[in-house]
């Protein structure tokens, strides 16, 4: 059997619970009798059937076909409040290492919101609040013990726009191992920043113009500069959030052909609008709305057939 | 289902559903005059099938034409794309029906020069009623949606199988006792050939049907006439589907 459902997060392993950094935890969602009674008694077919009763009674079940291959990053019923108004509800999704996910849904579905959890960057909103466990690797991330900074860079975040620093190409990509103090020598220093331009296919752009100002690259190039910083670092994880948007097409299909190169080594979670991108870049989809992750699952199954009918309803344009 | 947000791309999914309507409505009319035609030795009939066959070529045309423009303007996704493909694959299966049905109807032509030979038309028109049935019925699946009875019309494909044996047998039994039927005979058998191959169109429908609704594939055993041990077997494995 393929298909899981998941019952908000009450099935799932218990962690978060056994959380001692939060003082506050969501209750578990109380689902309609009939489900739990199903979930129990009945075959597969009919628990997806009482699964799907219930979300079009309460949108709240969560339909998701687990990933193959080890897992990078396992949320467990992350809520997001800012100022006290929930912006994300006790989402549980497994994101599995050396794969492209694709977070997709209207906006203000929480996609993003969930995406900035993962290098705990709503740390620097203020009012902004999360419980749930979020492991990496099997290590709470939002542990007292772990340093923001240090996560930050094993978890890189590429932006909508590029934001290169004002200063030398060069200087964009050693910063990152300069304040990390991951070289010493100017020459290793050397080796990192062509081996990272190299990896975002910029090398060849820039080699001749390193001391230029990164300011004078084109969008695309900035954004695969970013990149490049990015993964400096050594990182384990990159995050994007809508990677493309501010792009020409050919300057997408450059960074989708980054993405696609770079899931070999990196675990990739992207935040996209385009259903189109997600489906290429993508092997994993998770989709979001109103604060709630709905459906994940294989990108190739999103797409072909979808299990949910809101997300069925979403990337066929039928939405609202 | 609710609309597209987009409303012209959901009005140019239901234009393609409804050509397929049309040109489905248009190959089941081809068949039953072309059993007519053979009934009736119709002559005028007979020719209007195969002039009228043109017309199905036609909408086979514009139907892929439209799939392929909606493809590559509006990149359909899961259920809108297998119904634009489902449409390509409906209409292609319509065409050949049409094509059988022109061929049935030119061998009418031919068997209205000779003697009437009643009771062996008359099985033919009797495999054809049931053949049209399963086309429509079908066609209805489609156009409803009604799962169960796409479903329904895979699983008595052995009907018509059975059909086309025993008309088989029936044959040869005519053209041994008198080999002046020969002639006559192996037309009606083409006939017959065709009938069974039109009825396995109506089952690639409804497994097209499935696809589109489930977006899987049908799966079971498919119930399967076994021809007589003594039979040099009428229906080899030629199975297409």
């Amino acid at each position: 059997m393929k298909t899981r459902i998941f019952r908000s997060a009450e099935d799932q392993t218990g962690a978060g619970t056994a959380d001692p950094t939060h003082a506050v935890r969501m209750g578990g969602q109380v689902l309609p009798a009939a489900v739990s009674e199903a979930s129990e008694t009945a075959g597969d077919a009919d628990r997806i059937e009482a699964a799907a009763e219930s979300s079009r009674q309460a949108d709240q079940t969560v339909v998701a076909t687990p990933p193959t291959g080890p897992i990078k990053i396992a949320a467990r019923d992350v809520s997001v409040f800012y100022e006290g108004k929930q912006a994300l509800f006790e989402v549980s999704l497994d994101i599995p290492d050396k794969t492209v996910t694709a977070l997709i849904g209207p906006s203000g579905c929480g996609k993003s919101t969930f995406l900035r959890t993962m290098n705990r960057m709503n740390d620097t909103i203020s009012g902004a609040k999360v419980t749930g466990r979020i492991a990496m690797d099997g290590e709470d991330i939002n542990d007292r013990s772990i340093d923001p900074v240090l996560l930050r860079a094993r978890v890189g975040m590429v932006f909508q726009r590029p934001n290169p620093f004002p200063k030398s190409i060069y200087e964009n990509v050693a910063y990152g191992p300069k304040i990390h103090g991951l070289v010493s020598a100017k020459s290793e220093m050397d080796g990192v920043v062509e081996s990272a331009l190299k990896r975002a296919g910029l090398w060849d752009e820039v080699a001749d113009r390193l001391q230029s100002s990164a300011m004078g690259l084109s969008g695309g190039q900035q954004q695969r500069l970013v990149i490049a910083r990015a993964i400096a670092v050594n990182p384990e994880v990159i995050l994007m959030d809508e990677p493309c948007s501010a792009l020409d097409p050919i300057a997408t299909a450059r960074i989708e052909e980054l993405i696609d190169e770079l899931r070999e080594r990196f675990c990739i979670v992207i935040v996209t609008h385009s259903m189109a991108q997600a489906a290429r870049v993508s092997q994993r989809t998770a989709f979001f709305h109103m604060g709630r992750l709905v459906e994940t699952g294989d990108t190739e199954d999103i797409f072909q057939n979808p299990r949910e009918r809101r997300t069925l309803d979403y990337i066929t344009g039928r939405f609202g | 289902m609710n609309q597209h947000t987009v409303k012209a791309y959901g009005d140019e999914l239901n234009q393609i559903t409804a050509e397929i309507a049309r040109m489905g409505g248009l190959a089941e009319a081809q068949v039953a005059d072309a059993i007519d035609s053979v009934a009736r030795r119709d002559i005028a009939l007979a020719r209007a099938v195969v002039e009228r066959d043109l017309k199905l070529d036609a909408l086979h045309r514009d139907i892929e034409k439209k799939a392929i423009r909606l493809i590559a303007l509006r990149q359909p996704v899961a259920s809108d794309l297998r119904r634009t493909l489902g449409a390509m694959k409906i209409a292609t299966d319509l065409e050949r029906t049409g094509d059988l049905a022109k061929n049935i109807a030119k061998r009418a032509l031919i068997l209205a020069e000779g003697e009437p030979m009643q009771p062996l038309t008359r099985s033919i028109e009797r495999m054809g009623r049931l053949v049209s049935t399963r086309l429509r019925d079908v066609l209805d699946a489609y156009t409803a949606s009604e799962l169960d009875r796409a479903v329904a019309v895979w699983q008595t494909d052995d009907e018509v199988d059975e059909h086309y044996n025993a008309l088989f047998r029936e044959l040869l039994t005519y053209m041994m006792g008198d080999p002046r039927t020969i002639g006559a005979c192996t037309h009606l058998l083409f006939m017959a050939k065709n009938l069974e191959r039109i009825g396995d169109h109506a089952t690639n429908i409804a497994e097209t049907v499935h696809y589109e609704i489930t977006g899987e594939d049908i799966v079971g055993e498919r119930p399967r006439a076994q021809p007589t041990a003594e039979d040099s077997d009428p229906t080899p494995n030629l199975s297409t589907h």
